[in-house]
């Protein structure tokens, strides 16, 4: 049986309790706005890309431990970071939730740094898409973003 | 007659599972109710013995099949006190009987600028059907507000029903538990010149129910929350009504005669019942209505009255402010279904921590966002009980929650 200290790692609940990035951003930013149907839980991308490059990037609204800490967390992964590394994080990110659908090569040698403690969140199926909304709704402010 | 809870848990076979070996504590019931053996021995029966098409084959084997599948039919009849037996209409859910009355009333009686009125506590299927209208056809939604204490604040309900064509309405809420003045409010829907449609999915598995006294026009609720199968929505509607009413989905058996340029429909109830129904799942139907009927559904209600007091006191007792119920604090005034915030825990959270003491509650918007806006939660935890529930399973249920702030 999973138990709790699975799902409810330290770094977690540290990211749920002091989120980093929270907030919004002014235009140029643009921003995108992601609902898991299921539970109510309601998040808000803000991303400022410049010269190929994620400047800034925020998150607000609402949601459980595991949407809340998993934004908190992938805006700490992705703030400054080049477009091209941002979408390989994400793409990692998304293949150890095991929810990566297309079928180009995951970097593996990529390193997930604290997102790695949301690995036992695979062992609680339903909460997948709790740890994933953040991430889906990056891709479409990075759409948004025209990248 | 009080309920011997201990014999009627024995009926239940899902309730003696171990998982983790620790036991089942089962409070998900306004989501879905659990089913007695022999609901599960109809089903199972009726497909090892009896299983035909219905109302189609002249051979014995379908006339059987049709004699039980009419049996459900019957005994739903006198279950809900409804006048006819014709009256009671099968569809595949409740969702789908309330968008059969609303899209087929609606198209039939409502034109732009034609105004309905709901209220702030609906389940989207008695909200969403009224938005495709609203779209399809221009009409107007009105709002019955609720009081702070999760009832409906009927102070301008005359002034509100004004102009009105349809009332539209839960009996019971499956949020705030609150049990809705079905018959005051169906008197003054007719008072106001409007039919009254009551979405009757979580009082009908709990309480009497006589749509006569209730004088509703239409009333819908499903199988599966009252110890039936799921796959059966039924419809009940005044004979008249239903005449009227066009009909839904085409096909086959809802006709009388089908030509190249057109068709005619068949009589009551087929007119509203196109191709081949849940027939096994209507005839187990059968068997959840005769099990609520020998136990007594005012004995139910009873319980569940004993139940309420005991959850309400309990919880507020050992948690004071650290936990919010919404809804009627009085049982008398609503049924054994709690939505709570506690301790700022996340639902979502919340629900995965009782789940490791095998405690199974609902956690979500429970498909009314409109209602959880109003309350300023996008979501609650709900824990809901029924016939089998015991006040040592409420207790469980306050252990649990007590054990999240070790994480939280």
């Amino acid at each position: 049986m999973a138990g709790l200290e699975d799902l409810y790692r330290e770094i977690i609940l540290d990211h749920y309790r002091t989120p980093r990035n929270r907030g919004e951003l002014d235009a140029p930013a643009v921003s995108a706005e992601g609902h898991n149907p299921l539970c109510g839980d309601e998040i808000r991308i803000f991303v400022d890309v410049r010269d190929g490059i994620v400047t800034d990037v925020r998150f607000n609204g609402s949601g459980c431990s595991i949407s809340q800490s998993s934004a908190s967390m992938m805006t700490s992964a992705i703030k400054g970071k080049p477009i091209d590394q941002v979408k390989a994080i994400v793409k990692k990110f998304k293949s150890m939730m095991t929810v990566d659908e297309d079928e180009s090569p995951v970097d593996e040698s990529l390193n997930l740094g604290d997102l790695e403690a949301l690995q036992g969140v695979v062992k609680f199926p339903v909460r997948i898409k709790c740890a994933t909304l953040g991430w889906n709704t990056l891709l479409d402010a990075l759409t948004a973003a025209g990248q | 007659m009080s309920l011997d809870v201990t014999a009627i848990r024995k009926d239940f076979p899902v309730l003696h599972r171990l998982i983790h070996d620790k036991p089942l504590v089962y409070l998900d019931s306004a989501n879905t109710s659990q089913k007695p053996q022999v609901v599960i021995d109809a089903l199972s029966n009726f497909m090892s013995h009896g299983y035909a098409p219905i109302n189609r084959s002249a051979y014995q084997l379908a006339a059987e099949a049709t004699d039980l599948f009419e049996g459900t039919r019957t005994a739903l009849a006198k279950f809900i006190n409804a006048p006819k037996a014709h009256e009671v209409i099968f569809t595949k859910n409740a969702t789908e009987a309330l968008n059969l009355v609303i899209l087929s009333w609606g198209r039939a009686n409502m034109k732009a600028g034609d105004t309905v009125l709901l209220t702030h506590m609906e389940h989207h299927a008695n909200i969403v059907p009224w938005h495709m209208l609203v779209a399809e056809r221009g009409i107007q939604l009105r709002w019955v507000p609720l009081t702070n204490d999760g009832q409906l604040d009927l102070t301008n309900l005359d002034s509100l029903l004004q102009g009105v064509k349809a009332f539209s309405f839960t009996a019971m809420s499956n949020v705030l538990g609150t049990i809705n003045p079905v018959q005051q409010l169906c008197a003054a829907a007719h008072k106001a010149g409007a039919i009254a449609i009551v979405d009757a999915c979580q009082s009908v598995p709990h309480q009497p129910t006589d749509v006569q006294a209730w004088g509703a026009d239409f009333v819908t609720f499903s199988s599966h929350k009252m110890c039936g199968p799921s796959g059966v929505g039924v419809l009940w509607g005044r004979e008249a009504l239903l005449e009227a009413l066009p009909p839904f989905l085409g096909g086959g058996n809802m006709i009388a005669d089908v030509r190249l340029d057109g068709f005619t429909t068949a009589e009551l109830p087929a007119k509203f019942e196109a191709g081949t129904p849940a027939i096994a799942e209507v005839i187990a139907l059968g068997a959840a209505v005769s099990y609520l009927e020998n136990l007594g559904m005012a004995n139910i209600r009873r319980h569940e009255i004993e139940m309420s007091t005991y959850v309400l006191n309990s919880l507020t007792d050992r948690f004071g402010d650290d936990i919010t119920i919404h809804g009627p604090t009085n049982p008398e005034l609503r049924g054994a279904t709690f939505s709570f915030a506690f301790r700022g825990i996340h639902p979502h959270d919340l629900s995965q921590v009782l789940d490791q003491a095998n405690v199974c509650v609902r956690a979500g918007h429970h498909c009314a966002k409109p209602l959880m806006r109003i309350l300023g939660a996008n979501a609650t935890a709900r824990a809901s009980f029924y016939l089998y529930n015991t006040q040592h399973e409420a207790d469980m249920l306050a252990d649990a929650l007590d054990s999240a702030s070790d994480i939280f």
